[in-house]
């Protein structure tokens, strides 16, 4: 299969890539460039372990060409941190035990970042429908919504 | 110098704080690396040929096409796993569920497998590997597979446990019994007896990440394995064993684990992978995709369970029976075992008779999920339990109390209690906001109790002092839920130093002795003991260095604070040397400073907890939703309570799932009908409200802390407390999870007549 060149941009960096044509974004991503913060649950876009953001659009990167992204913006968990600093939600996701094994922890904290960038006040009903499409087996999900409320409470300033 | 492990109430500084767990870093930032996430230079990718038939002979299997693609660079069948197991009985199976022998057992069991350069090239390979088989009857239902004219699938099985010995082989490879008194003759006493039959389906432990690994063998004998487990150790010894190797020139590594629940103690592709490297020279990865966990990891059993229970009027019971049928898959098992040995443990009962019948079926080896067999269990007698109360009419809370075990009782499995939860966690629901708040139209509300052993066994820990006097801890259990966290608190708590003057690290198998499964809720529990032992024989050696600088008797120090202090005459001689100050000058008293232990953690606590659920059920569709949720169970000692509680939500998820939604389905030929996510549905974020936890400390008085384990009991209740909501909010008894809407609306409607 010849390979597709594709430039885009990743946190803010230009990165080119060479993929074949049928190849997922969360393959680029994890075996080409490195990037294996967005992990594989299911391939098939059930779980949300690999959610990325394109242009600003919450996706499983599983279910994205990797073809399809010349051009675009993409944000993965690599990119949430400042520096040595911390987001806020990931700074919440450690101080209220919102993570146990933590394989789930990047997807969902890209998902309540997609979700808090749109939605600065969202109610707890907001956020449990926001981050239905992350799967979670540890937690029961109670610390990980107390989470995103407290950060959406901090970034609000209240 | 042995370990005194008897619970002592001290006043703790750094158990029971809440300090942020040192791996949180790493798992927010996607740097933690799982098991997928590790690649060797030069490795292949390897990928599995599996069984679509749920039963069939092998006659043959053709690699001659696939050997000879291009990238192509090992294929394994049975054939380059030679049977090495011995008398190993269980070791012979497990190497016959890793690659298939003679026959195929279940959908997905597996028949050969690639290693290539890519995964591309690997699964254009598989497709020319031709496997000619016979189909051969199947089974996968636990109660057909029991009827005489059943496919029988193992010819070598006679049922177990029966006199006579049978003489024809079946399907039931064990039958074993519990109890005491005489059930017969406490059902006569009875006034009220219930008797009822119930069904559970086989659910998944649905950990978020797949088996992963990448194996590196070398044709000098030694080999890695970088792998996601639960026991690196035994999966080392495992598949030392399988390949012939010696165990010491295995060397595994613990990756980060996403998630196990009991599913990843055990060895699927891992000795395939090993195989596959050693054959082609080169490291090899492989990766289960989410297809492959679901149709062959290892899922819990199905069952069917029969429970008779009678009561006196006063509401005291007489006699308690029953029979549970649990499959353990294609392999012969013991999960109806558990099953009968905890499904009575909460109570105190003079009469009381257990039975348990393991059954076969063409279904992939069942594994360990989170207080394995015992939810089951707990969903068929606490449903039993619940109706014998309301027949008598007695509240239900006072009911279990009325007959809860308590310190001293037999349990119903042998052991004599020492100091229990059971009626404690009682008396706090009794006394719960929620089991006074108002209930809305089509909810009801359920309670139930559950119960679960809790583990020790071998443990081995390593506890070094650096030049500056901070502490490295090496335990071979693994993290999967902040027991780096636990363990450091324990550290911090007998050195006396600083939570964040500890780093807790996982060993790989060369680095430090046996340590058996992160199973059985044990880690906190057994690698706390270790390393509370590691911790005092460290005190002991940083002790008698501070006497050679003092040059005073070794038993004139002290260890008080962080500090040797010299005591006695010498007391206030010489200022408090700190562990910096001794670690610093160790090279002129003796060299590093360490303490070690290993042992056999004995003296697990039994745990205990009651769960309050509230459910809405729309009576138009047989939908149903958990409007409110309580978890209260007995840790012994909660060491980091955030993470205490996470085990307790988690738990009751998982148990939520299981009662309203989660079932393995399987089609008339056998297969799997819904191995994915999107089939197989697992609650989601809008599926759950905040789930309440009330953590209660009954110290386990076997543990210097009183710790117990938490981690499994909280999967035991759900099933049981979710029915009994449903069961009142519909006015109908529910004996068969999951309760899907479909499941929900036909109890109904067959109620309605």
């Amino acid at each position: 299969m010849s390979g597709v060149h594709v430039s885009t941009t990743i946190n803010g960096d230009p990165v080119e890539f060479v993929c074949n044509a049928d190849e997922p974004l969360l393959d680029v991503l994890r075996d080409r460039l490195g990037l294996t913060g967005a992990k594989e649950g299911c391939g098939t876009g059930d779980c949300g372990a690999c959610s990325v953001t394109v242009n600003g659009r919450l996706v499983c990167s599983c279910l994205v060409l990797g073809a399809e992204v010349g051009g675009a913006a993409i944000e993965t968990i690599e990119g949430m941190a400042t520096g040595d600093q911390l987001h806020p939600l990931q700074k919440n996701f450690i101080s209220h035990a919102a993570l146990q094994c933590g394989i789930c922890t990047p997807g969902f904290l890209i998902a309540a970042k997609a979700l808090l960038d749109k939605n600065p006040d969202p109610s707890e009903e907001e956020i449990r429908f926001g981050l239905a499409g992350n799967l979670c087996r540890c937690t029961g999900y109670d610390k990980i919504v107390r989470a995103v409320q407290a950060t959406a409470k901090e970034m609000r300033g209240a | 110098m042995p370990l005194d492990t008897h619970f002592t109430n001290q006043v703790f500084k750094s158990v029971g704080t809440r300090p942020l767990r040192p791996d949180g870093i790493d798992k927010v930032t996607g740097r933690a690396r799982y098991g997928a996430d590790y690649n060797a230079p030069g490795q292949l990718i390897a990928l599995v040929l599996r069984s679509p038939h749920a039963h069939a002979r092998i006659k043959k299997i053709d690699t001659s096409k696939a050997e000879k693609l291009a990238g192509v660079k090992a294929i394994i069948t049975s054939a380059d796993l030679p049977d090495l197991t011995g008398d190993d009985r269980g070791m012979k199976d497990t190497l016959e569920n890793c690659m298939a022998r003679d026959k195929v057992l279940y959908d997905g069991h597996a028949v050969a497998a690639v290693a290539a350069i890519d995964a591309t090239t690997a699964r254009k390979a598989l497709k020319l590997i031709k496997v000619d088989y016979e189909v051969l009857p199947h089974v996968t239902d636990l109660d057909e597979a029991l009827k005489p004219d059943a496919p029988v699938i193992h010819s070598h099985i006679f049922t177990s446990g029966v006199t006579p010995k049978p003489t024809k082989p079946s399907n039931n490879n064990r039958r074993s019994e519990y109890g005491h008194g005489n059930v017969e003759e406490g059902f006569k006493q009875a006034d009220v007896i219930v008797e009822r039959t119930f069904k559970t389906e086989q659910t998944h432990q649905g950990y978020i990440e797949p088996h992963a690994c990448v194996a590196n063998v070398s044709p000098d004998g030694q080999g890695e394995l970088w792998v996601c487990t639960q026991g690196h150790f035994v999966y080392r010894n495992q598949c030392a064993m399988l390949l012939g190797m010696d165990v010491s020139k295995l060397r595994v590594t613990a990756s980060e684990i996403g998630g196990g629940f009991g599913g990843k103690t055990h060895i699927w592709t891992e000795p395939l992978a090993l195989a596959l490297s050693r054959k082609a020279n080169r490291p090899v990865k492989l990766t289960m995709t989410r297809e492959e966990v679901f149709r062959a990891s290892g899922p819990t059993s199905s069952t069917s369970i029969d429970v008779r229970i009678g009561a006196k009027k006063d509401g005291a019971i007489t006699a308690a029976h029953a029979v549970l049928r649990y499959q353990g898959g294609a392999f012969p098992a013991t999960w109806a075992d558990f099953g009968a040995q905890t499904s009575f443990a909460c109570y105190d009962l003079k009469n009381v008779k257990s039975e348990a019948i393991e059954v076969i079926v063409n279904r992939p080896k069942v594994a360990a999920y989170r207080a394995p067999s015992a939810p089951m269990a707990a969903f068929a007698v606490e449903s039993v339990v619940d109706e014998l109360a309301r027949k008598i009419g007695m509240d239900v809370v006072d009911f279990r109390i009325k007959n809860a075990a308590k310190q001293g009782t037999q349990s119903s499995y042998g052991p004599v209690y020492g100091p229990i939860g059971i009626g404690p966690t009682l008396e706090a629901a009794k006394n719960h906001p929620h089991m006074k708040a108002p209930l809305g139209k089509n909810q009801g509300r359920g309670m139930a109790c559950g119960f679960w052993f809790n583990f020790g066994g071998q443990t081995c820990v390593d506890m070094n002092v650096t030049p500056d006097g901070s502490v490295t801890v090496a335990v071979g259990t693994i993290d999967v839920g902040g027991s780096r966290a636990s363990i450091g608190l324990m550290a911090a708590e007998e050195l006396g130093v600083p939570f964040d003057q500890v780093r807790v690290v996982i060993a790989d198998t060369s680095s430090l002795g046996h340590n058996d499964m992160t199973d059985g809720s044990r880690g906190t529990f057994s690698t706390g003991m270790a390393t509370i032992a590691a911790a005092r024989n460290a005190i002991k050696v940083l002790c008698e260095r501070a006497a050679k600088m003092w040059d005073i008797p070794e038993d004139a120090v002290v260890w008080e604070n962080g500090t040797a202090k010299p005591a006695g005459a010498n007391a206030g001689s010489f200022p408090p040397l700190t562990m910096r100050e001794i670690a610093e000058g160790a090279g002129n008293t003796g060299g590093p400073i360490a303490g070690h232990n290993e042992m056999v953690a004995d003296g697990a606590g039994v745990s205990f907890a009651t769960h309050i659920c509230d459910i809405e059920v729309d009576p138009e569709t047989g939908a149903s939703k958990v409007k409110r949720y309580t978890v209260i169970q007995d840790a012994g000692k909660a060491i980091h309570p955030s993470y205490v509680e996470g085990q307790y939500q988690g738990g009751a998820a998982q148990g939520i799932g299981w009662a309203l939604n989660e079932e393995y389905i399987y089609g008339k030929d056998g297969r799997l009908q819904n191995a994915g996510f999107l089939d197989y549905r697992i609650p989601v974020c809008s599926d759950l409200p905040f789930i309440d936890t009330v953590i209660l400390e009954i110290p386990n008085p076997n543990h210097p802390y009183g710790v117990r384990g938490v981690g499994e009991t909280s999967i035991v209740p759900p099933l049981a407390a979710v029915a009994n909501a449903v069961s009142n909010a519909t006015g109908v008894r529910m004996t068969h999870v999951p309760m899907s809407p479909p499941r929900i609306l036909k109890a109904i409607s067959a109620h309605k007549g």
